[in-house]
């Protein structure tokens, strides 16, 4: 029996971006709901980076999480071109970021990388080098795929609530009939974080012969009562908002308010205990005595203000409603009666990382979905990130998370390489 | 010299008395050294469980599937004798609680395969007796203050230690090893005495 062992390991310090890179979409016809609706058209609009390999073995899809978009790494086309990158120079391109100041505060216009720039380029967790990673928006998402703020064709106006709720399955689905227009058969993994990560488990239960791995982080196989409460407060917040009219706000007044109310909710849940100690304590910003007023003054309040208000500059009420709902919705089990008869027979490679402060998704689920996997003989492998930035660890800790998931990677690879040559050795089909 | 020299005497030991296509669970798998040949060489189809992340992402490395978990807290993710072999190799004396694990063991095992410094060895002996100091040794080669080893134990120890578990012990192979660790002879005469190391076959008694 042959060894799958990498051979190919770069050090850390190696790393690079993906550069500047085209947004993409593509329209897929018919789409059937697991509320048993049907979208007559969805758009969908996504990214690539790197190559795929003349096999179309190397293929990764990446799932993003609540608030994310298909641009996860490297630098819009969009915004380098207004940066002053010139197209005949290559896809290389750094802008100044050092003018940018303190990325917390920085003005809603300054240039970012994508939202897994750490995890995802030359020499990181997933190396453009070596795989060919694609990332589309959501069903039901608000940045370019169809969704409530999209054109409903039967009646000329934007969806807003009539737009059917969505599942985590439904996204998982349409992402699976993009990838047969890319003629991606199967996939080297699929993975993500937090809603991402749960994309990335129903991948694995729903479509177990078109993935070789599944890797999921700082997930979840269902929402406790918590995650759940949460959400609810976030839409309360949108819904109970004067300007949100039944979700038809589309060209007036928004829902800003309740929107950012939301957000920063969903902030608090993202961090920690310590994580909010060591960023902000008790300070005052701008001020050396309190106020005795009930103006913005400690530092942790001008924070989720100003992420708050951010937020509702790119980012849709109505999806936000969709989002957290389609994430109570998601259990792993489906419709078998435990969740490792769910995940029984997958001859999937599993990879699970938890992050030790994080308490929106707590280690506990994690290892609830690893000791399903366990118990049924899957290929399971787990660790536990030691981090103070709680949910969030997985946007801060690239480093940490490349240790586990690099060589994974490369060993899934080099056994898919092997099998394949097997099978053509044995003159059998695969 | 290949790979498989290299092993820790006591592995290679092991993987002799594996059968080809076994299930086999490694508790305490370090870097996945035996995890790998019993796949390679033996068929085998092998889980690890571990602590130190190093270890966790070299045994991924491998191409080999472990989970990052505490031994104390017992294996209740497996259903009883999940695997053919159980394998816990040095690491009886850091366990909190070896009873426990080695019931655990047996549990969801058919067998189990443990290796252990011998307590009883003449120079762990010796060297409480003359020196009047805790030992240290090339085989425990920690001072009392900061060792990992909490639960030692002698070969004869470990005999009531498994029957009182309800286990039995199937084979006993006393080793004395050298060079290292590199090298390792059978040794049956005075086991207790002259066995650095030991390696049992253990199986449960049944209810």
């Amino acid at each position: 029996m042959p060894a799958f062992t990498s051979e190919v390991s770069r050090p850390w310090d190696d790393v690079g971006s993906a550069g500047v890179v085209p947004e993409r979409s593509l329209t897929i016809e018919g789409v059937r709901l697991a509320s048993g609706n049907v979208l007559g058209q969805v758009e969908v609009v996504y990214e690539t980076y790197g190559t795929l390999s003349p096999e179309r073995d190397n293929a990764i899809l990446v799932c993003h999480a609540l608030s994310g978009d298909a641009h996860v790494a490297g630098w819009r086309e969009a915004d380098a071109l207004a940066a002053g990158w010139d197209p005949a120079s290559g896809i290389a391109f750094a802008p100044d970021l050092s003018a940018a100041g303190d990325p917390d505060a920085a003005p809603a216009d300054a240039i970012r990388p994508g939202w897994w720039d750490g995890f995802v380029g030359p020499g990181k967790a997933i190396d453009t080098d070596r795989y060919y990673v694609i990332c589309s928006n959501v069903l039901g998402g608000c940045s370019g795929s169809t969704g409530p703020s999209s054109t409903d064709a039967s009646t000329g106006q934007p969806f807003g609530l009539e737009f059917p709720i969505v599942t985590i399955e439904d996204m998982v689905a349409v992402q699976a009939r993009l990838l047969d227009e890319l003629g991606i058969e199967r996939l080297l993994a699929v993975t993500g974080g937090s809603m991402g990560g749960m994309q990335a488990l129903a991948w694995a239960r729903l479509y177990p012969h078109r993935v070789a791995s599944c890797l999921a982080i700082a997930t979840t196989w269902r929402l406790a009562a918590q995650s759940i409460a949460f959400n609810e407060v976030g839409r309360t917040a949108i819904l109970g908002d004067t300007a949100f009219a039944g979700g038809a706000y589309y060209g007036g007044r928004e829902p800003r308010h309740g929107l950012a109310v939301a957000r920063m909710i969903g902030h608090i849940t993202y961090l920690s205990d310590e994580s909010m100690r060591d960023k902000f304590g008790r300070r005052l910003r701008d001020r050396e005595a309190h106020a005795f007023d009930f103006v913005t003054e400690f530092e942790v309040e001008s924070y989720l203000a100003y992420q708050g208000k951010r937020f509702t500059e790119r980012f849709d009420a109505n999806t936000y409603l969709y989002m957290t709902k389609a994430m109570d919705y998601f259990d792993l089990t489906g419709d078998a009666s435990s969740l490792a008869e769910a995940l029984s027979d997958s001859a999937v490679q599993w990879l699970l990382l938890s992050f030790s402060s994080d308490w929106l998704f707590p280690t506990y689920q994690s290892r609830e979905i690893v000791d399903a996997l366990r118990s049924v003989g899957a290929r399971v492998s787990f660790a536990e990130i030691p981090s103070p930035y709680g949910h969030d660890a997985f946007l801060l800790e690239p480093e940490q998370q490349y240790r586990y998931v690099e060589p994974f990677l490369a060993s899934v690879l080099a056994e898919e390489r092997t099998s394949a040559r097997v099978a053509v050795e044995s003159g059998g089909a695969r | 010299m290949t790979a498989a020299d290299l092993l820790r005497a006591d592995l290679r030991r092991i993987i002799e008395l594996v059968p080809r296509g076994s299930r086999v669970l490694d508790l305490g798998c370090s870097d996945g050294s035996l995890m790998m040949h019993l796949r390679d060489e033996r068929g085998c189809d092998v889980r690890g469980i571990e602590l130190a992340p190093d270890h966790i992402a070299a045994v991924i490395g491998r191409g080999l599937s472990v989970v990052q978990a505490d031994l104390d807290e017992g294996l209740a993710a497996y259903g009883p004798a999940a695997f053919d072999i159980v394998v816990l190799s040095q690491t009886l004396q850091v366990v909190r609680r070896p009873a426990f694990v080695l019931r655990e063991m047996l549990r969801v095992g058919e067998r189990g395969i443990l290796t252990f410094p011998n307590f009883g060895h003449w120079r762990v002996r010796g060297y409480l007796a003359f020196r009047g100091r805790m030992p240290v040794s090339r085989s425990i080669p920690y001072s009392w203050y900061d060792t990992p080893n909490i639960h030692h134990t002698t070969l004869t120890d470990f005999r009531d230690f498994v029957a009182a578990n309800h286990g039995i012990i199937e084979d006993e192979i006393p080793l004395h090893t050298s060079g290292w660790g590199r090298e390792a002879h059978v040794q049956r005469f005075l086991p207790n005495l002259f066995a650095d190391t030991a390696l049992a076959v253990v199986r449960s008694a049944g209810e």
